[in-house]
């Protein structure tokens, strides 16, 4: 390897040290503090050692990986979210009697196995992203261990994303044993020449859509999605929703795009259903939950199937819409659990729709952020969710899929529905609780910073994307 | 740059008043009044000075312009402009956001600071909407000025806001997001016939499209625009959330948001597609027909005094539907008089319901009755209004309806019998409300205290706005023809075969 490659490498470089940093710095001395300020100053590298590493892109490093322009936004987006799931995380452990400084860790390496997923080529580094990153997960989600529920969602998580991965594998094998190769440029060359109409490499792609659908927890594979998103620390929630996401959906991009399998009648045949199914299905069973993060958990089921409909248009147009549709909405989920993070007293989360109600009266900030979260999530002017609703409405409009269009205008007026809901509760003027009957928690000056710095960037994104959108086209090369 | 500081200092001025609001409600609520009459003596300033030649402009000529690029990935700009029609309904945003502030003074007492905000944005919304030349900004600020209007129903509104702030948002925002994507359509048929993408009103008319085609990107707008309206059968909204809103909020929605449904009829839908829109007009003025006949029908039947002025609403929007369809310059000079005329009448009645309710703390006809010996001016004041709304001659709202029917008659003589039968049930309605509230005896014997100087002030000018407009409307009628005459010439353009 040069040492081009490794000024390539550099951003899954800082993440990995830090890791073993951090780790390091517990067996010495155990400090919250000491912790997760290692963390950010790592991560705070990371997001640097974007700018050495764009001037040796596009690079194949090795032939597992490849960082490109596409690797690169992801990377950014990977670390920035990582960034304020950590700022969240602080105050809200320091309210949990639990061991704080190994969530870091967990973190951090959550984040890299997001990061080598997003820039691998091949189902080798594909398959290690994916398990580093589940792996940490399931210990995440159950790191409150006090808390029965906690545990439960762990351990549902690691039962289908386990079962998930076999199918994934499964395929992966199925493609690998007709085509000899795993390479995806090489997929690529072989699907061109005719191969990809032989039963066993569709056989294969279909085991490995089963396996994207459990990780982006699409309908008919979203099952685990409610439990996992209530059981979960909020700001675990937020890192699931957002950045596990996030990667798998770059991933798809890059799988389906680069080999060619994206343009497969049957893939988008597929895919057009799942998006249709998760579009009604996510908006629907959302109108009948009183808990904030299960209403969260079937909109994202929802939003999946927009992000779809981004994927089904495809061409630049489709891909770039879908990459400015998730980075908006991991602004928002991250925002919204934030919230959530930052009213959660010790016992439980804040999760009832009751404890919302009023909160504008109570703190006008706080409410005032996830207003601006649920707007975006409902698509309205102002916030990023709208330009990236509008986005991808226009790519499909571009492309002509005039049904998956029509559905999802009309599921997104079914999604206003719930969203308002909580916001009425928000700006509620009877019966709001005082503070004997539903006590709040003092907003810790980072995670409320981490939120207006949230709520500020969805704003900008929205009124002037210009400078990211220019961003987004240019790293959609990566995958032409 | 005078544009940009029309929908500028209602926003700014909006944020101040929230956060004041926490020291000196008084304060809050003088802003706001401010930035209101900063901005209605902008506008007055503005037709002042440009009234010599302002009916001498030609097509594409603008009294105001403001055009720099916004997102230039998508070709989008920001790009307002004025014209006399945009000036004229610019004037009345802010004249009857004047009177919403005023109106609230006494009646808003929780959040007075994010009342206001919420009223001033919805003003910056609504301004934004009838100055945008870029469909983009269109849609921007038409999705915009609903959020705004959602809170001031859902928090100050009255027994069933949440119900009516709801349903208010889910009707509109369906028919907005069909809107958009026949925005987005008409995009991309320019670019496949131009190869350039842009959102710029005055590039896209005359995009080439296939009838079919335009017939169903043309319904895509009407749809936002027949529910905004609102025509007959997608009103069922409307009542709702007139009746639940705070008064401010029942004067801005029937004042001015019904009107930019309107206003995109005139802007948007003839201009754009003016074939499409003449194959869709018997249905349109069916439609018109019906909600002039239903909405007096279903007026006679309330005795919810502020269900019955909504009802009114639909009746006589119907009006304003049925002049744009007919489409000769006569009835789209009536449809627009009306669109002035119904916002003042029909804004000032919902502001005289509002100081009886606070005065009696109902709005239920059979609860009222005798107001007149007790109330005289706020009830002769009442009769008024009444009496303008169903179009007595000499007062604004009649203009507007009779240039209408005059030019539906050189049309159809049929269509125009059915609109006068709803003039006639107009009157049904206007009398059982003066004589359900006002007259009669005084059986529930109220004592209340009569008009004070702030409404008497505010009430009189709305009179001196109706009368002159009633009887001396020429001002108007030159401010708007050119934007007529744009009409005309592209709905009547060579080739079209549009009736006369």
């Amino acid at each position: 390897m040069s040492s081009a490659d490794f000024v390539a490498l550099l951003p899954l470089i800082v993440l990995g040290a830090t890791a073993i940093v951090v780790m390091m710095s517990i067996a010495f001395r155990r400090s919250h503090a000491l912790a997760s300020t290692l963390t950010l100053v790592g991560l705070a590298v990371a997001f640097w050692s974007l700018w050495p590493a764009a001037g040796e892109v596009p690079r194949q490093v090795t032939p597992l990986l490849v960082i490109d322009r596409f690797a690169l936004y992801y990377f950014g987006l990977i670390i920035a979210a990582t960034f304020a799931v950590v700022l969240m995380s602080y105050g809200y452990l320091e309210r949990h009697d639990v061991r704080r400084e190994e969530f870091y860790v967990l973190l951090l390496v959550a984040a890299l196995g997001s990061a080598v997923l997003v820039s691998s080529d091949h189902f080798i580094s594909f398959f290690l992203g994916l398990e580093i990153l589940s792996v940490t997960l399931y210990a995440l989600s159950a790191y409150l261990t006090e808390r029965g529920i906690a545990l439960e969602a762990g351990m549902k998580y690691l039962v289908l994303a386990a079962a998930s991965a076999a199918f994934l594998l499964f395929g992966m094998a199925l493609v690998y044993a007709e085509t000899g190769t795993m390479s995806f440029p090489q997929l690529a060359s072989d699907f061109a020449a005719g191969g990809a109409a032989h039963l066993w490499v569709l056989a294969g792609i279909a085991f490995m859509v089963t396996g994207f659908g459990f990780k982006l927890a699409v309908v008919p594979f979203h099952l685990w999605t409610p439990d996992v998103y209530q059981g979960a620390p909020a700001p675990v929630t937020a890192f699931v929703a957002s950045v596990s996401k996030g990667a798998m959906f770059a991933i798809l991009l890059r799988f389906f795009y680069q080999s060619g399998s994206r343009d497969l009648h049957a893939t988008l045949l597929i895919f057009g259903i799942i998006a249709i199914a998760s579009m009604i299905a996510g908006n629907l069973m959302a109108l009948f939950q009183n808990n904030v993060k299960r209403i969260l958990a079937y909109s994202s089921i929802a939003h999946l199937g927009y992000l779809l409909v981004a994927f089904e248009a495809g061409g630049l147009f489709g891909a770039a819409a879908g990459t400015f549709y998730l980075t908006a909405y991991m602004i928002t989920t991250l925002g919204a659990f934030g919230v959530i993070a930052v009213l959660s007293a010790s016992g439980r989360d804040a999760e009832d729709i009751e404890d919302y109600r009023g909160l504008f009266w109570r703190r006008p900030g706080l409410a005032t952020v996830f207003t601006v979260m649920l707007f975006s999530l409902a698509g309205i002017p102002l916030t990023a969710g709208f330009l990236g609703k509008f986005y991808t409405v226009a790519a499909g409009t571009n492309s002509s899929i005039w049904v998956l269009i029509f559905v999802l205008v009309a599921t997104s007026v079914i999604g206003l529905f719930y969203y308002l809901r909580v916001v009425v509760a928000l700006f509620a003027t009877e019966h709001i609780p005082s503070d004997a009957e539903r006590p709040l928690p003092v907003v810790p000056a980072m995670g409320g910073v981490t939120l207006g710095v949230l709520a500020l960037a969805l704003i900008w994104l929205g009124v002037y994307p210009h400078v990211i959108l220019h961003a987004i086209q240019s790293a959609m090369s990566g995958i032409f | 740059m005078i544009l940009v500081w029309l929908i500028a200092i209602p926003l700014v001025a909006g944020v101040i008043a929230g956060f004041v609001a926490r020291r000196s409600q008084l304060a809050s609520r003088l802003i706001s009044l401010l930035a209101m009459v900063v901005g209605f003596v902008i506008s007055v300033w503005l037709w002042a000075a440009n009234y010599s030649h302002i009916s001498l402009l030609t097509q594409r000529q603008w009294l105001a312009e403001f055009n720099v690029p916004w997102i230039s990935s998508f070709g989008i700009r920001f790009h307002l402009a004025m014209d006399g029609m945009s000036l004229l309904l610019v004037t009345l945003t802010f004249l009857l956001g004047i009177a919403s502030v005023m109106i609230s003074w006494r009646e808003i007492h929780d959040g007075v600071g994010f009342f206001h905000f919420n009223l001033l944005w919805v003003i910056a919304g609504i301004v934004a909407v009838f100055l945008a030349m870029d469909l983009f900004l269109f849609y921007f600020s038409w999705e915009l000025m609903l959020i705004p209007m959602y809170f001031l129903i859902a928090i100050w509104g009255h027994e069933r806001r949440v119900y009516a702030a709801v349903k208010f948002f889910l009707f509109t925002q369906l028919s907005g997001l069909l809107m958009l994507v026949a925005i987005l359509t008409l995009y991309f048929a320019h670019h496949a016939a131009t190869g350039v993408y842009t959102f710029e009103y005055s590039q896209l008319i005359g995009t080439p499209l296939a009838p079919h085609t335009a017939m169903l990107v043309m319904l895509g707008f009407f749809a936002a625009f027949a529910v905004k309206l609102p025509m007959f059968p997608f009103h069922t909204w409307l009542p709702d959330a007139h009746t639940e809103a705070p008064t401010a909020g029942s004067v801005v929605l029937a004042g001015l948001l019904l009107k930019t449904g309107a206003y995109g009829l005139l802007r948007f839908v003839l201009p754009l597609f003016p074939r499409a829109a003449h194959e869709f007009a018997p249905i349109a003025i069916a439609l018109a027909i019906a909600g002039i006949l239903y909405g007096a029908l279903l007026a006679y039947g309330q005795t919810d005094l502020k269900r019955l002025v909504a009802y009114t609403s639909v009746s006589h929007l119907g009006f304003v539907l049925l002049g744009i369809f007919i489409g000769t310059p006569l009835a789209i000079a009536g449809a627009f008089i009306t669109i002035i005329a119904h916002g003042i009448s029909t804004g000032t009645m919902f502001m005289l319901v509002g100081m009886v309710q606070e005065r009696t703390h109902t709005r239920e006809m059979d609860r009222l009755g005798g107001l007149w010996q007790t109330a005289p001016r706020l009830s002769g004041s009442g009769v008024f209004f009444v009496l303008a709304s169903i179009g007595l001659p000499g007062l604004g709202d009649f203009v507007g309806e009779f240039l209408v029917l005059l030019g539906t008659y050189r049309v159809s003589p049929m269509v125009a019998a059915f609109a006068t039968v709803g003039v006639l049930c107009s009157t049904f309605y206007g009398l059982k409300f003066v004589a359900r509230a006002f007259h009669g005896p005084n059986t529930n014997k109220w004592k209340l205290p009569d008009l004070s100087g702030r409404e008497i002030a505010l009430v009189g000018a709305m009179m001196v706005v109706l009368l002159w407009l009633g009887l001396y409307p020429q001002p108007v009628l030159n401010t708007f023809k050119p934007t007529a005459q744009r009409l005309e010439q592209v709905v009547h353009g060579p080739g079209m075969g549009y009736r006369r």
